[in-house]
């Protein structure tokens, strides 16, 4: 269950290294999609209108079993509407299973929108702070790791100056490092390594590296198969919902373009 | 090491999807642990509202007190209401009012609506209700200012009855919250909710004493402003305030009631309806 990398990395006071970081059971994921615009209170009051909207369901995964080890890193693979993105809300806790039980330790950080939070107006602190807590941080906590912030963002003298002032690298920079100031224990990944400049990708790169050392699990979601072999010791294929095959990096991606291919 | 191993995966998960207390309790619990995000949250509101706009702290303040000159005018000499601490009836009422209507709709278009950030980083939901409602709060602390000011100069003797104020503002926050998550609930379900709400929120201001005195209103229309909630929440705020007495203990009472209830049935509503959300698309 635990990669040999990760019992390499991880310090032996590390106790939650003995079990799965994530736990999903027998999972089954159902949206609920409005074929209508919702209808109009008025017209319900007035009895013209039957109860409940036209609703379509669509069943994005179907019986998903998976355990992550703390410290492992899995590479999320498979076509456009495989059910990727939600096995990754899923971990993220903003959606719960339909079916099934999912089962998370520790703090899980999104690296998948980084800048979503900030706000153009606010100074570089100020967003800060708020990017920290929204990753559910106490305040004192990010307080006691902003000189590394800035430092790892590298904006200097613009901390106090207001964000629309930034360039764009930097804001990106400031994103990745609020986002991993402090140590998460679960990081999830959905292509979001493919902006800012080579350095900053090295950089970030590193980081990443940094925390996987210190016992981090990583959840890689990406159509780049180069880079799931790269950071990935074991993938996972999704197909229509379902788990397709998981292994070692190397043989899941070649079945899969191998089948491509074909 | 084995029983190590054993022991430690008896400890329960820090998320598990199958432990669910009661959502309420859970929200609740929630909320706690992010209490420094709701505070960030404040903050930015307050900052970004006042950062550019050109008069600043002032725009909160003087928007009522211009609606409280027109309307005294108005009310003085055309309806020739003789009571000269008429203004600042006035400008309490509506500060009060004011803060009910616009938390209640800014909150239910955001806890309708969401945001795409929902979808990627986890959040009690209510953290930005709450966040919103603080915001309300602070506006209407900072707008009491020019209320204060206006009593002094129209010469209204002050007391040790203010502390009740607090009180009313506790219980209209409470309700505000109830009236803003419940249609927020039901602004999913319906389109026309927030458009209807506007429509009811203009005849529900003209039935509680905002702008007139209670006692223009004829003997056998008093029970539709007695039954309303908001004639209560103002009352217990303009009573301690303009005529240094202590609102009435049956009235309060029936305030706090009201806030309570409201306040619990909109948590209700929207906890155990948050999850069902994040699957409609």
């Amino acid at each position: 269950m635990i990669s040999p990398r990760a019992s390499e990395a991880v310090p032996a006071t590390t106790v939650r290294a003995t079990r799965p970081a994530v736990v999903i059971d027998d999972v089954s994921v159902c949206y609920r999609l409005r074929r209508e615009p919702p209808g109009s209170l008025r017209a319900y009051l007035l009895g013209r209108q039957r109860t409940g909207d036209a609703i379509v369901e669509h069943e994005a995964l179907r019986g998903v079993s998976l355990a992550i080890a703390a410290g492992e890193s899995l590479g999320i693979i498979g076509s456009n509407g495989s059910g990727k993105t939600t096995l990754l809300r899923l971990i993220a806790r903003v959606l719960r299973p339909t079916r099934g039980r999912v089962r998370v330790d520790g703090r899980v950080v999104p690296l998948l929108d980084l800048v979503g939070g900030f706000h153009p107006e606010l100074s570089g602190r100020d967003n800060i702070l708020l990017n920290g807590t929204l990753f559910g941080l106490a305040r004192r906590d990010i307080d006691a790791r902003l000189d590394r912030i800035v430092d790892f963002a590298e904006i200097g003298g613009f901390i106090d100056a207001p964000l629309r002032t930034y360039s764009a690298g930097m804001v990106l920079r400031l994103g990745f490092a609020v986002a991993t100031a402090t140590e998460p224990d679960v990081l999830v990944i959905d292509e979001a390594l493919g902006v800012g400049d080579e350095r900053f990708q090295r950089k970030c790169a590193a980081r990443i590296d940094d925390l996987r050392r210190h016992g981090a699990t990583f959840v890689l979601v990406s159509h780049d198969l180069h880079s799931i072999r790269r950071l990935c010791s074991r993938a996972l294929w999704l197909d229509a919902g379902q788990i397709r095959a998981s292994g070692p990096a190397a043989e899941v991606t070649g079945a899969y373009l191998a089948e491509h291919d074909a | 090491m084995k029983r190590t191993a054993d022991a430690l995966d008896a400890r329960e998960y820090d998320y598990d999807s199958a432990r669910r207390r009661s959502p309420m309790v859970e929200e609740v619990v929630e909320l706690r642990r992010y209490r420094d995000l709701v505070r960030q949250l404040v903050t930015r509101n307050i900052k970004v509202r006042y950062q550019h706009s050109v008069l600043g702290v002032g725009w909160s303040v003087l928007s009522p007190l211009l609606t409280t000159a027109v309307l005294s005018l108005v009310f003085l000499t055309l309806f020739r209401q003789t009571a000269p601490d008429y203004p600042a009836y006035l400008l309490s009422g509506l500060l009060l009012w004011n803060f009910f209507i616009q938390t209640t709709s800014t909150m239910a278009v955001e806890m309708a609506g969401g945001t795409d950030l929902w979808k990627r980083v986890y959040t009690p939901r209510t953290v930005y209700a709450i966040a919103t409602l603080a915001t309300g709060v602070v506006h209407l602390v900072l707008a009491m200012v020019p209320l204060v000011a206006l009593m002094l100069w129209l010469g209204i003797p002050t007391g040790a009855a203010w502390i009740a104020a607090p009180f009313a503002i506790v219980c209209v926050a409470l309700f505000a919250l109830g009236v803003g998550l419940t249609l927020a609930v039901l602004a999913v379900r319906f389109r026309d909710v927030l458009d209807l709400y506007q429509v009811v929120a203009g005849a529900w201001m003209y039935l509680t004493p905002v702008i007139y005195p209670r006692s223009i209103v004829p003997e056998r229309y008093q029970w539709l402003l007695a039954l309303n909630p908001m004639t209560w929440f103002i009352e217990c705020f303009r009573l301690p305030l303009l005529e240094n007495t202590m609102p009435d203990p049956v009235m309060a009472g029936l305030a706090l009631t009201a806030a309570l209830g409201t306040a619990g049935l909109g948590w209700w509503a929207f906890t155990r309806s948050a999850d069902d959300l994040a699957t409609r698309l």
